[in-house]
Order: structure tokens, then C-alpha cells, then sequence
């Protein structure tokens, strides 16, 4: 059932990362293993979406190291960390949808630009994506604006899946959905692990998410809550593990209970 | 000794200018650090599908706001320069001066205010909306630079439409001012055309082009920086294009200061002549 004797995808090494004057992560270090569903959770502001971010290459840090297959990324040659940052698939919180192209376009982007295929296999990937995601060809016409949540979900969801990725992040996937389409959203994210070989780093709040995808669970703690010389990371383990905690920090958020923190409500 | 950071609140009055002058260096070295990454982003250019949409919204879409600047501001110039040059019996030569100072300075100089306004609040609004929004990252993850997506095509729309906007606004000028001069002044048509032919030189016409390729890259280059270095929130997308319009104005007015200077001190290294600097 473990995979840490698989080789590690992707990996945190002692990473520190601050934005002005404000420290978000501090000395992380941990590892993703290859097939594996990561789920990172923790509370808003403990720099899940940093963490994700830097593991995708899409932020540097400032101390430590990011490795891919264990080659440092920041000494990866442009033309090679281009290369196996195309093989990531990044589903962003907000859709992250180009307002200015519709949903065809949209999903089409990243093949037209980093490959040379032609408009009739563009046109196959897209609708062969979109049927995936639960999604009629007519919707490829449609533009972002007149879409609902869970359709621009599934859409940037098409859009990321659309280059085959190896890996696959999810930024707080059912963050903003009913709960009806969160459950499809899973569903989508179990359903595209079956599909092909994908390594999968999950960002989320939602306990139903990490109950039905978490192959391996961690949490990450705010910075300005943690003593100095804590570590960040307060768990890492299974997700039935996680539920059977006995750390009051990780009881209190899986249970979705405000413990400590009433006090700082007003009295 | 007390050593303040740029971002620390105001010590004394010595401090103040201390990290004005820091907050400046830092602003000019990010902006052209910017300049750089899109100058070797240029090595390909973009898609057609990208550019002409681009293009079409800088081009052809700043049409109507260029013809009536340049329309009003022929006018305006016939109207305002015509007493004076009557009491000294020289409002013949109305074509001349209205002509050279439109082909010179105000056509250029407004055709690029306009542009700045029109097209460069655009910019930052749009490019600060991506970035707030994760559009910019998710360019990046779907393997667009994007610098090379978003700057390198309307830093080539601006740059190489804005000499033609600029003749435009000239052209249109021209014809304002003739219009008001010849038919509401009195002034006569054929003088009107003989002392503009005599005072407007090529030279003045290429040189007025060739100072807007200045302004127009100015003007791309100032509004994707300001969109890209966009705070978060509605505030953020607002300032962001108010600053690309604020700072693109002063950009043109300082650049076409020491664009005149040096243009004619080239003319009179190649043509010798009267003017001395």
C-alpha cells in the first residue's frame, strides 16, 4: 500500500518562502511519490497554495530547494525545466479561465502553443476532454463569463488534462461549489487517476475530498501560530490516520472545530 | 545611527528623500529589468491569432478618438494662432504654423496621449485582472511565457501602429485647420497651401513618426509593467491603470523634450542651418 519506496516526483527541501515582510513557510521539507494522491490540507493562510505553487514551478523559493525526479529545478536548464513543466496539469482555485478566448480556445491553449497539431486533433482533444469532464461540445462555444462554478471548474479542469500531464495539481478543486458538485469534482479527480498514470498533489478544505482521493495526507500549520522551532508540517500520514489523530491542531480542523481560536472572537 | 528600509514608515525629512530616491532607482531598475525579459521574448513572434485581435484593438479601434483629436486640434490652432498673426499682417501664412506645429509636436504628442489613455488603461486593467485572477500563472502552466503572450504582442501593436495613427492625426489636422482657416477666417486657400509647402519639411514629417515609435513603446512597455506589478483587488486593477496613464503621460512629455533636442541637433549635422543649441 505505501509507495515511499517509489522514486519521489516531486520534493521539498528545507524550503522558506516570504512575501514582503510576511513569512509563509518555514524549512519545509517533504516528498510526493510517484502515482501517488498527496492531499495537503490546513488552515487559510498556512501556505498550501504556496506550497503547491512552488512544487509546480510556478514560484521560486527563497531557501531551500524544489527537485523534480531529484534534479534541483532552479539548475535546470530553461529549455528542460519548460519541457517537464509542460508534463503538470494545474487546476486553479478560481478556474483561472482566459476571459478573452472561449471555452474551445481555452482548452485548445496549451496545444496550440507548445505543439504543432493540427486543427482536426485539436479538435478531438478538446471534445474528447470535455466529455470527460461531463461536458457537451456545445459548451466549447460557450465563454467563460456565462459559465456556472462548476462548469468553469470542469472546464479548467479539461484545459489542464488536455497535454496528458504525468502530474496533476488541484488548488482547492471544491473550494465555492455546492456540495453535489463537489462530489463530482472528486469523482473527476478519481475518475482521471484511473485513466491514466498520474501523480496528484491536492490542496483542500473539504474532508469529503481527502475521505475519497488521499492516498497520503499532510497538514500544514500557519507560521504565526507555530512556536519558533516547530515544525510546519503537524501531520503526515494516511487519511484514516489523519481522521484518528490525537494532535488537538489536527482534531480541531478535521472535525471543523473553532477550539482555541473562539477566544479571539470578540467576547 | 538609525538605517531605514524603503518600506519603513518616515523617519525625518532626510529619510523621507532617502527612500524616495531608493523607491525611484528600484522602480526605474524593475522596469527596465521588465524591458530586458521582453526584448528576448521578441526572438518569436506571437501566433497571428494572438496578434491581430491586438492589433485590431490598438489600430483600428483608436480610428474615431485619433481623427477627432487631430480634427479639433487642426482647428483649435487655426482659430487661436489667427489674431495674433493678423496684427502683425501675416495671416496668410496661418498654413505654415498651424501645419508645422501639428506635424512637429501636437500631432504626435496628443496622437500618444491618446493612445496612452485609450489603449494603455486598457492594458493595465487587463493584464492586472489576469494577474489577480491566476489567468497569468495559468498561462504559465500551460507553457506561454507570459511575457512573450501578453507584453510582446501589444508592445508590437503600439510600436508599429502608433506612426501611422501619428500621420493620421497630422493628415486630419491639416484638413481641420484648412477648413476653419480658408472658410471661416478668410484666409486664402492658395497661400494657405504655398507657406505650408515652404515651412513643412520631410524632415519634420519622419521625425514627428519617428519620435511616436518612442512614445508607442513607452506606452506598451509602462502599461503591461504597471499590470503585471498590480496590487490585488478592484483597487489594485484601478491604480494600476491610472498609473499606466499617469506615467505614460510624463514618459512621452520627457522623451519628446530630449527627442527634440537631439533631432535638431541631427538636423543641423546634416543639413548645417540657423539653429544652434
Amino acid at each position: 500500500m505505501t509507495k515511499t519506496t517509489a522514486p519521489a516526483v516531486l520534493e521539498l527541501r528545507r524550503v522558506h518562502k516570504t512575501f514582503g515582510r510576511q513569512a509563509v513557510l518555514r524549512d519545509v521539507t517533504f516528498r510526493v511519490n510517484a502515482g501517488e494522491t498527496l492531499v495537503l490540507i490546513g488552515e487559510s493562510g498556512c501556505g498550501k497554495s504556496v506550497t503547491t505553487k512552488l512544487l509546480a514551478g510556478l514560484l521560486t523559493p527563497d531557501a531551500g530547494e524544489v527537485a523534480w525526479e531529484n534534479q534541483v529545478v532552479a539548475n535546470l536548464p530553461r529549455r528542460e525545466f519548460r519541457r517537464r513543466r509542460l508534463q503538470f496539469g494545474y487546476l486553479f482555485q478560481g478556474a483561472a479561465l482566459f476571459d478573452s478566448l472561449d471555452v474551445y480556445e481555452n482548452i485548445a491553449f496549451g496545444l496550440r502553443e507548445n505543439t504543432r497539431m493540427r486543427e482536426p486533433g485539436i479538435r478531438d482533444i478538446v471534445h474528447q476532454r470535455l466529455r470527460e469532464v461531463g461536458l457537451t461540445p456545445e459548451t466549447a462555444r460557450k465563454w467563460p463569463a456565462e459559465l456556472s462554478g462548476g462548469m468553469k471548474k470542469r472546464v479548467a479542469l479539461a484545459r489542464a488534462l488536455a497535454m496528458s500531464p504525468a502530474v496533476m495539481f488541484y488548488d482547492e478543486p471544491t473550494t465555492g461549489l455546492d456540495p453535489v458538485m463537489s462530489d463530482v469534482i472528486n469523482e473527476l479527480i478519481l475518475q482521471t487517476r484511473q485513466r491514466q498514470p498520474v501523480t496528484s498533489v491536492v490542496v483542500t478544505h473539504d474532508m469529503h475530498t481527502v475521505r475519497r482521493v488521499a492516498d497520503r495526507v499532510i497538514m500544514l500549520f500557519p507560521l504565526s501560530r507555530l512556536q519558533p522551532g516547530e515544525s510546519q508540517i503537524v501531520f503526515s500520514g494516511t487519511a484514516e490516520e489523519v481522521f484518528a489523530c490525537a494532535d488537538p491542531r489536527v482534531r480541531n480542523f478535521v472535525n471543523g472545530d473553532a477550539g482555541d481560536r473562539r477566544q479571539e472572537l470578540a467576547a | 545611527m538609525s538605517t531605514l528600509m524603503a518600506d519603513d514608515p518616515p523617519g525625518t525629512f532626510i529619510h523621507v528623500i532617502g527612500q524616495g530616491a531608493i523607491r525611484m532607482v528600484r522602480a526605474v531598475g524593475n522596469l527596465s529589468l521588465f524591458t530586458w525579459r521582453m526584448t528576448r521574448q521578441m526572438y518569436r513572434l506571437p501566433r497571428g491569432q494572438v496578434l491581430w485581435p491586438v492589433m485590431y484593438d490598438v489600430g483600428v479601434l483608436s480610428l474615431p478618438v485619433i481623427m477627432i483629436t487631430g480634427l479639433f486640434i487642426g482647428m483649435v490652432l487655426a482659430v487661436q494662432t489667427y489674431d495674433t498673426l493678423r496684427v502683425m499682417h501675416f495671416e496668410s501664412r496661418l498654413g505654415s504654423v498651424v501645419n508645422v506645429s501639428l506635424v512637429k509636436e501636437l500631432g504626435p504628442v496628443l496622437a500618444a496621449t491618446m493612445l496612452a489613455g485609450r489603449v494603455g488603461s486598457a492594458i493595465a486593467a487587463e493584464i492586472g485582472t489576469m494577474r489577480v485572477t491566476e489567468q497569468v500563472d495559468a498561462l504559465d502552466a500551460l507553457g506561454a511565457d507570459p511575457i512573450g503572450y501578453l507584453v510582446v504582442p501589444r508592445f508590437l501593436a503600439c510600436f508599429l501602429l502608433i506612426p501611422a495613427l501619428t500621420l493620421l492625426a497630422d493628415g486630419v489636422g491639416m484638413l481641420g485647420g484648412w477648413a476653419v482657416s480658408t472658410k471661416m477666417l478668410g484666409v486664402s486657400d492658395h497661400f494657405y497651401w504655398v507657406y505650408s509647402d515652404s515651412f513643412v519639411t520631410a524632415y519634420d514629417v519622419v521625425t514627428g513618426a519617428l519620435k511616436s515609435l518612442f512614445f508607442g513603446a513607452a506606452i506598451a512597455v509602462i502599461a503591461c509593467h504597471r499590470g503585471f506589478h498590480c496590487r490585488s483587488g478592484a483597487e489594485g486593477v484601478g491604480r494600476a491603470a491610472t498609473e499606466a496613464f499617469v506615467y505614460s503621460f510624463v514618459a512621452i512629455l520627457v522623451l519628446d523634450f530630449f527627442l527634440g533636442v537631439i533631432l535638431l541637433k541631427a538636423y543641423r549635422l546634416l543639413f548645417g542651418g540657423a539653429i544652434s543649441l
